[in-house]
């Protein structure tokens, strides 16, 4: 089994010089999701697979999820929960292994069901984060979702035991989908990265999805590299991009242009791993031929792409590291540093609305399409770092969110 | 922009604002509080993945003129449909509506079963905004005035 590892087959495919692409995919007739990952699988690209659970099994709702089933209503994903065990295992025969990895993305607070599950199926890759899934997403408290997620990375650590070497990713990159300052999301990642550590995961991702300036965007993602492996260079790791998560374009040829563009992004600065975005996103949950076109799209334009020489450094490495060691100062268990950091506003995430959350900080899109503080809050940061700005009207956050929107589908 | 200013008290309407239970979306909500308090309206955003009961109990606390539901999760349709009935049973005759993409096909076309189910409007066209402003207003000057 550990050559069938998740984090082994990213670095085998990164040794030989190839970015992996990754759909979100996730539909409820198991029927259906085979056919997709076998797509997935055959698109003839180096993909990982991907079952994408629906969002009723995200909440924990396992009666709509048994609801709907029963009645045959829409889900928006894989209720991996529900399904008996044979059904899991009948979907992935003959198409997870060491060839083509399956990981189980989710979106939960508090995913211990959802991590039993995948593992019964003899799954062992996932993701999220006790920041990650929570504060953007959950009305969890932030201690809650940090001892679910303690006892998910045990849960998932444990499988070493069946000859598994289990991967977690972190989706601290992606805090809010948009209008997150770099240092902040390449600071979560790691403090995630560090946090799965010390429950005992050995390989893991960390994330950062692409925003609105590209140079800016090559600079975070070589910060996280260089506080990776300060941190994290007892584990196996590697990084991992997301394709554009805010507000996408709504033109074929805007949508297939940006995530061009971050798939030479991941090439440019050695991420290893691409989670892409189809055409359909500004419109719909994307169809499996959608997908797979999405991932051909990513991998041609990742063989064209060069790797480039780093970006101008502008300080987001010295923020996020600033961050970074401001949270593991509040104490020596990672878990309790998360949850006193989000208590005292040195994680603070714009316009999120979780209980949790400070709700002091606000970032804004210059006019140069760089993304920036224009309030600091309670962060450990040197006020230089913000630039004033009077809070954003419903007009302005409006052409905030839409920024790369409107570029690409006016190119 | 000058609306806040120049909307006298008594055209200040209470709104709650919720995602709905299944969906995380957040940016929606954030649009939506701003876009009502620059109309000169009062806002309690009750945030993302607010379970039913949860929802019924804080309308029922808060007694508001509005309660504006979005969703774009593609879960919409389902979990508006199964709000509704509780939601009603609290609040009767307080205005309730909701908008946001409610399928995951992207169809539309579910405007006509929400209405039948008790929803006062619903808003899922690509104008849906500027429709949704023209109520509030409406709104605004029919329960004040």
């Amino acid at each position: 089994m550990t050559g069938g590892s998740f984090g082994g087959y990213v670095a085998r495919a990164a040794a030989a010089g190839e970015l992996v692409v990754q759909p979100r995919m996730g539909v409820a007739h198991p029927a259906r999701m085979r056919a997709g990952l076998a797509a997935v699988r055959g698109a003839g690209v180096r993909a990982a697979g991907t079952i994408t659970v629906d969002s009723f099994t995200r909440v924990g709702d396992h009666h709509a999820v048994r609801k709907a089933l029963a009645t045959g209503a829409d889900l928006n994903g894989y209720p991996i929960a529900a399904h008996p065990t044979e059904t899991t295992r009948s979907v992935l025969d003959g198409l997870h292994g060491p060839g083509f990895p399956v990981q189980v993305r989710h979106g939960s607070a508090c995913p211990q069901k959802i991590v039993a599950a995948l593992l019964a199926a003899g799954l062992d890759a996932t993701e999220g984060g006790p920041l990650s899934y929570c504060l953007p997403y959950s009305r969890v408290p932030v201690a809650e979702s940090v001892r679910a997620w303690a006892e998910s990375c045990l849960l998932l650590s444990d499988a070493r035991e069946r000859g598994a070497r289990p991967h977690l990713e972190s989706f601290g990159g992606c805090m809010m989908g948009q209008l997150c300052p770099p240092g902040l999301l390449v600071a979560i990642s790691v403090l995630e990265g560090l946090f799965f550590r010390q429950h005992g995961i050995d390989s893991m991702s960390l994330s950062y999805a692409q925003q609105t300036d590209p140079d800016q965007d090559a600079e975070a993602v070589a910060a996280l590299r260089t506080l990776a492996a300060e941190h994290l260079s007892d584990v196996d790791w590697h990084v991992v991009l997301y394709t554009y998560m805010g507000v996408f374009p709504r033109t074929p040829r805007g949508a297939t242009a940006l995530l061009e563009r971050s798939a030479e992004l991941a090439v440019r600065t050695g991420a290893e791993r691409l989670i892409v975005k189809t055409t359909a996103e500004a419109h719909r949950i994307p169809t499996v031929t959608e997908n797979v076109t999405a991932l051909v799209t990513a991998a041609a334009a990742a063989s064209r792409a060069e790797p480039r020489g780093a970006a101008e450094d502008t300080g987001v490495l010295a923020e996020a590291r600033a961050l970074v060691d401001a949270v593991l100062d509040l104490a020596p268990d990672v878990g309790i540093a998360l949850v006193r950091a989000v208590e005292r506003g040195y994680l603070d995430v714009p316009f999120c609305l979780h209980r949790d959350n400070a709700g002091r900080t606000r970032a804004f899109v210059d006019t140069d399409g760089r993304l920036q503080w224009s309030r600091l809050g309670a962060l450990p940061l040197p006020a230089g770092r913000a630039v004033p700005a009077a809070d954003p009207t419903a007009d302005e956050l409006l052409r905030s969110l839409t920024h790369v929107e409107r570029i690409f589908d006016r190119a | 922009m000058e609306l806040d200013a120049a909307l006298p008290d008594a055209a200040r309407l209470d709104i709650v604002v919720s995602g709905l239970a299944s969906d995380a979306h957040t940016w929606n909500l954030v649009y939506l509080q701003l876009v009502l308090e620059e109309m000169g309206h009062r806002v309690t955003n009750l945030g993302a993945c607010v379970p039913d009961g949860l929802l019924t109990s804080r309308c029922e606390q808060a007694g508001p003129d509005l309660v504006v539901l979005s969703s774009v999760n593609g879960h919409g349709f389902q979990d508006a449909r199964r709000v509704i009935g509780p939601l009603r049973a609290r609040l009767a005759g307080t205005p309730v509506v909701v908008g946001g993409k409610l399928g995951v096909d992207g169809a539309g076309g579910r405007a006509e079963a929400l209405l039948a189910a008790g929803f006062d409007a619903v808003f899922e066209d690509a104008d849906a905004i500027a429709a949704f402003r023209c109520y509030v207003d409406r709104l605004a000057a029919g329960v004040r005035s």
